[in-house]
């Protein structure tokens, strides 16, 4: 009942005219920068963060969320048009999208994408408004220790699933947690690590990290190679990208796969919308009458992965909004968002900021309904969005990282800032140092000290504050036990294994 | 085979990442680890900076035992344009204060048209210009975004 009274206050608040367009310019800016290879969510939400300041919150929120959701309805297109997937995502989607597409069925294949993602991001939405109000009821019994083993549980789980080598994953996240030590301590009005510079003292700008690591990155990474690649047709015309009925009544049992592993996958910090989509694909290949034609073609190869990387965006919501710990680097974005506009993610977030919480979600229905009617039939004007040339595209992006950076705090030193973490994001692509757990260590380094020095406060210094409670003892030893997990052969297989596919 | 770029990227990485560590160690030693209140400024950095020197030495001893094995030559090409594209940038950045940053960026645009793609003066002249007025237009004037202004007003 009380889950129906917020829903319905949401809508209200959703379809607010003001709400309606921000939501519609969120999904539409994730649309495009989805199909473009080279430019992921966490570089557009980052760059656009600054100009959000100024916004009403709850339409913020709705705007970069609709970004979130909307890059991976966009990923499909490049997925199946050109067989190189716009988000990692969609990697494996490429596998029996493009060769529809060879096949002459690429309509189709863009067709049962938009329908899947929509079953599968609305059951998405499902799943986070009736998980997240009692899981947050849940977490108000936590404590500082509780919110310290949390966070180093949700660190262990991306340094896990981050890249091939844990000590790279490791040492990303320590440079994130330096940097956000970065500053004056709170506890004892201490500077640290600021070189004798008084612009450090305030520490450095979340928004001048990520948009360095993620936008400055992603554009030097591509200027190594001028290539583009060449496109298969798109059908024009809305009955060409209508699956057929034969097709849909392969797809229903992927429907509801790709929904369930998407939303669970979600929820488990670290674990992302890749490989959601992979395991998604591996049951519905696992299961299937005709397995040995996945890889060749068929719309459930499409339906399944596709479903899961939409359905995994309600999931990984769920502990930003409830445990205020993000699972990803997009969503770790997101928190730094909250956190910006004076929010404080956690248990009592729901309570205090109903009509955020309650308006957010309404709003992805309403998102997903408009990303359904956007992709059908708009995905031959969509796919035009490739042909604009490299040359064009790289400079706006370094331009708008420039005067994102420059409006938050009007000075140059933090565009040189900028750069230094633009020349980090190229070398850490470079070398395979994974940025996410950077971007964690960064975001939730502050709350992690907080928290631990708490605890220690609590208990007058002994550390078996951390062992001692029941909660804590278990995420801890959880955390550990992931930590040490890939010095056991087989397991470390299976993991390099599923990173191989990502 | 492990391409060299990786070989010496690790390689150099780990090192940098021993000497930050070191650094990051040297500076928290420098501050309370405990007050009577608890913990002190010292002791989260003082954990993660030892973490950090033992992690980085890993990272140089495994990739010390691996180099004996050899690797592909080094590809300049593909470093040379990014490293080029990113001296570009922080140019455009040194400029802004005498020149502004509606110039500063479109000379960043001609450069990389013209220089990193290889197009046409013309065509390159054409995107700096188009795209320079596009971010003045939008910024400054329609979103009323205070951009750096050089000597020319603008």
């Amino acid at each position: 009942m009380e889950i129906f009274a917020g829903f319905s206050a949401g809508l209200a608040i959703a379809l607010q005219p003001a709400n309606l367009l921000w939501c519609f310019v969120g999904v539409l800016l994730g649309t495009l920068v989805g199909i473009m290879p080279g430019l992921g969510p966490p570089a557009t939400i980052a760059m656009l963060l600054p100009l959000t300041f100024s916004m009403n919150p709850a339409s913020a929120m709705i705007m970069l969320a609709g970004i979130y959701y909307g890059a991976k309805y966009g990923g499909s297109t490049t997925s199946i048009l050109l067989n190189v997937p716009g988000e990692s995502a969609s990697v494996v989607t490429c596998l029996d999208g493009y060769q529809m597409a060879r096949k002459g069925r690429a309509g189709a294949a863009l067709g049962i994408a938009a329908i899947a993602s929509f079953v599968a991001g609305t059951v998405g939405v499902l799943g986070l408004m009736l998980v997240a109000p009692p899981l947050a009821k849940f977490a108000l019994a936590f404590s500082s220790p509780e919110y310290f083993a949390l966070m180093a549980l949700g660190l262990a789980m991306v340094v896990l699933l981050a890249g091939s080598s844990m000590v790279k994953a490791l040492l990303a996240t320590l440079v994130g947690l330096w940097i956000a030590g970065v500053g004056t301590d709170l506890f004892s009005a201490t500077s640290r690590f600021t070189f004798g510079r008084m612009e450090l003292l305030s520490g450095i700008d979340f928004v001048v990290v990520a948009i360095g690591i993620f936008a400055l990155g992603e554009v030097l990474a591509n200027m190594e190679t001028p290539e583009q690649t060449q496109m298969v047709p798109v059908p024009k015309g809305l009955r060409n990208l209508l699956p057929t009925l034969q097709d849909l009544k392969d797809c229903r049992f992927a429907f509801v796969n790709g929904s369930v592993i998407g939303f669970l996958v979600g929820v488990l910090p670290g674990a992302g919308s890749t490989i959601a989509s992979f395991l998604s694909y591996g049951v519905e290949k696992a299961v299937s009458r005709r397995r040995e034609e996945f890889g060749t073609g068929v719309p459930e190869g499409v339906a399944a992965p596709e479903g899961a990387n939409n359905s995994e965006t309600g999931g990984a919501l769920v502990p930003l909004l409830t445990l205020g710990i993000p699972g990803s680097g997009t969503t770790a974005i997101l928190l730094a968002a909250l956190v910006l506009w004076g929010f404080k993610p956690g248990p009592l977030f729901i309570p205090e900021n109903p009509a955020l919480f309650w308006g957010l979600v309404a709003s992805m229905y309403i998102g997903n309904v408009m990303l359904l009617v956007l992709n059908l039939p708009l995905v031959p004007l969509f796919a035009q969005v490739l042909r604009l040339p490299a040359y064009v595209l790289f400079p706006l992006i370094l331009g708008v990282s420039l005067v994102g950076v420059y409006t938050v705090s009007g000075s140059l030193f933090d565009l040189a800032l900028l750069l230094l973490f633009g020349l980090l994001g190229y070398v850490m692509r470079r070398l395979d140092y994974p940025s996410a757990p950077l971007i964690l260590g960064l975001v939730l380094g502050g709350a992690m000290e907080r928290a631990l020095r708490q605890s220690l406060m609590m208990s007058e210094g002994s550390l078996t504050i951390l062992v001692a409670r029941p909660m804590c003892a278990v995420m801890l030893s959880l955390a550990v036990l992931i930590l040490l997990v890939p010095l056991f052969g087989k397991f470390n297989a299976w993991r390099l294994r599923a990173l191989e596919q990502q | 085979m492990q391409d060299r770029t990786r070989s010496l990227g690790d390689l150099g990485s780990g090192l940098a990442l021993a000497a930050l560590g070191t650094y990051i160690i040297v500076q928290a030693l420098q501050w309370d680890y405990a007050t009577s209140e608890g913990p002190g400024p010292g002791f989260f950095p003082l954990w993660y900076g030892m973490a950090m020197l033992a992690l980085a030495a890993v990272l140089v001893v495994a990739e010390l035992r691996r180099r004996s094995a050899g690797g592909k030559p080094i590809d300049w090409k593909p470093l040379g344009r990014a490293l080029s594209t990113w001296l570009a940038l922080a140019a455009s950045v040194a400029l802004l204060k005498p020149l502004g940053f509606v110039i500063c960026f479109a000379l960043l645009t001609f450069f990389i048209v013209a220089v990193m793609y290889r197009r046409p003066l013309k065509t390159a002249a054409l995107v700096a210009a188009a795209s320079a007025a596009g971010f003045f237009l939008v910024f400054q004037l329609a979103l009323g975004v205070a951009l750096p202004v050089g000597v020319l007003g603008f």
